[in-house]
């Protein structure tokens, strides 16, 4: 009775172990086949999409990084979301603090006006986002472009950081007041060392938003010096439809996924447990 | 005097956030309400209000109307099966007691990080009539006359771009549900299997009630990520084509912005999609409200 519930135990493990073969081969199919034609040449590409390069043409690369300026795109990309990161930060820590530890008039409304926030896509406000910064002079800066990016990240990251904030027990600030120390210095040396954590989740899930963000970054900025890996691509991929250099943008495909998957496999662990913790994102 | 202090404090923590969210968030959101009852090439000058102009002219605009019903089409087609899908590889994760669970998580999560425009020109290649591995496969199998243009053709292009977008999305929301079910006492399923019931009968009885609030949620989520990926996907996939059978609302408002400079009208657009948004949102939160535990 025992050995035969075994048998099936085992039988329908195995069914469910192919199952998942064929999802984790749908799933990573794209990525290696992307990795292989990055090495191949424009021909091999065109003849079969499973064969593997003769000769691994490296060139590729070197083609990408210069001829379509790939180098550039990933330095705009690093440079805005390092800025969009760091402004989101200033701007996040002290409100977070502020909705999260001190009781004060209109409190519930700031919140929930910023829950509100939650629901407003980029690609709903890209056009009038538009107009305002060309009256302002404000487009085809990327200064601006992470200014923006960093507001439209505030619901989001105000709503995780409040919620870290408030589990942090109220001891360690009251001391601190007590001690003498100001409320500014609180928040600089008691409260942000405890809320890493939070911060850090804040830090990764935008890292990829930032990175990947696409509409904006098509209407914000216009000249080609500036603009971000998402966008270059984009373009790229428009005029290899004519000039068929398919081998240059597979290489950039390559290159664009190799920060991602880093932080991803840095990071996994954390981002799938911040999203079990309540961080839903739409 | 210490009351000051603390008073300075806090608004020195909120204003300037406030202000910047003001400014490029919550102005650009009134704008797109405003500026949709006027007719305006949007560089100031020649603005005229035109009430609900813009929304009469939307309904009798026939390439409106196509990118509304293929818009409404993703919004149905991909939510069902990627929430579906995701079910079912949690299921299979949280209970097929595999020792290399964590793994399978990893890879399923990670299309979900990637951007969009990545994901878009990697299909866009796979779905590449000569060198893309669909008809590679369907050759190689003799079945050659189901070997399509599938990106090129008017009845496969949805379903196509449908494809990618679940694609994208299950992993993100397998996770989710597995974290639901990672709560779901262990015992409620020994005492249905000790009364007879299959994985089958578990799933529906148990799993989905007590994931029930979880699944709710995910429903409205993945409609309104609908909206937001479609744009990127049929930028660089398709561009709306062929013959607009892939335009979806949002590049429509695109193009009548920055193609046409018609922005008063693209901005009417906005309006119906987010308001359309809301009411789905409304709706489905409505209709599973009953079944609540």
């Amino acid at each position: 009775m025992s050995k035969s519930k075994g048998i099936k135990q085992k039988s329908s493990r195995l069914i469910l172990r192919i199952v998942l073969l064929a999802a984790t081969f749908i799933f990573v199919y794209p990525f290696v086949w992307n990795l292989l034609a990055s090495f191949k040449t424009n021909k091999e590409i065109m003849t079969s999409p499973w064969g593997i390069p003769a000769i691994p043409q490296f060139a590729n690369f070197t083609r990408a990084f210069k001829e379509s300026n790939m180098g550039g795109f990933i330095i705009n990309s690093f440079l805005v979301t390092g800025l969009s990161m760091l402004l989101l930060l200033i701007l996040v820590i002290p409100t977070a603090y502020a909705l999260s530890r001190f009781d004060f008039k209109g409190r519930k409304v700031l919140h929930n006006f910023y829950m509100a926030g939650l629901f407003i896509q980029p690609v709903y406000i890209m056009i009038p986002l538009f107009l305002m910064m060309n009256n302002l002079h404000l487009l085809d800066n990327r200064f601006w472009l992470s200014l923006v990016y960093a507001a439209g990240a505030l619901p989001f990251s105000i709503y995780l950081l409040t919620g870290f904030m408030r589990s942090i027990p109220k001891e360690f600030e009251e001391s601190a007041f007590i001690d003498g120390s100001g409320y500014f210095r609180t928040l600089i040396s008691i409260i942000v060392p405890l809320a890493k954590p939070g911060i850090l989740t804040v830090i990764i899930f935008n890292f990829f938003t930032f990175w990947n963000e696409y509409a904006l970054a098509l209407v914000l900025i216009s000249s080609d010096a500036k603009k971000t890996i998402p966008v270059g691509l984009a373009n790229l991929m428009e005029v290899q439809r004519f000039a068929t250099d398919w081998a240059a943008l597979f290489a950039g495909l390559v290159l664009v996924l190799l920060p991602t998957i880093t932080l991803y496999a840095l990071t996994q662990k954390k981002l799938t447990e911040g999203m079990s913790m309540g961080g839903l994102k739409g | 005097m210490k009351n000051k202090d603390r008073t300075l404090f806090i608004l020195f923590c909120i204003l300037p956030t406030l202000a910047i969210f003001s400014i490029f968030i919550l102005y650009p959101v009134t704008q797109v309400f405003i500026k949709s009852l006027y007719s305006s090439s949007g560089f100031g000058s020649n603005e005229e209000f035109v009430g609900l102009a813009n929304f009469v002219e939307l309904f009798k605009d026939d390439i409106f109307i196509q990118s509304m019903k293929n818009t409404g089409f993703l919004m149905l087609v991909v939510p069902a099966i990627t929430l579906f899908l995701s079910l079912i590889f949690a299921s299979i994760l949280s209970f097929g007691d595999l020792r290399e669970k964590h793994l399978y998580r990893t890879i399923f999560f990670f299309p979900s990080i990637l951007s969009f425009v990545v994901i878009g020109i990697l299909w866009a290649f796979i779905y590449h009539p000569n060198m893309g591995i669909i008809n590679e496969v369907l050759n190689w199998m003799g079945l050659n006359q189901f070997a399509l243009t599938w990106l090129g053709s008017k009845d496969t292009v949805l379903w196509a771009i449908a494809l990618v977008m679940v694609w994208q999305a299950v992993g993100y929301y397998m996770v989710m549900y597995l974290a639901g079910m990672d709560g779901v006492p262990r015992e409620l399923y020994e005492a249905a299997s000790l009364d007879g019931a299959n994985a089958v009968q578990q799933f529906f009885k148990i799993t989905i009630p007590m994931l029930w609030e979880i699944i709710r949620i995910t429903i409205i989520f993945s409609i309104n990520g609908v909206l937001n990926i479609s744009f990127v996907i049929v930028i660089v996939m398709t561009a709306g084509g062929p013959n607009n059978a892939s335009q979806v609302a949002l590049t429509y408002m695109y193009k009548q912005a920055f193609v046409n400079a018609n922005f008063g009208y693209a901005m009417a657009i906005a309006v119906i999609v987010f308001s359309v948004s809301l009411v789905l949102s409304f709706i489905s939160n409505k209709i599973t409200e009953r079944e609540a535990h």
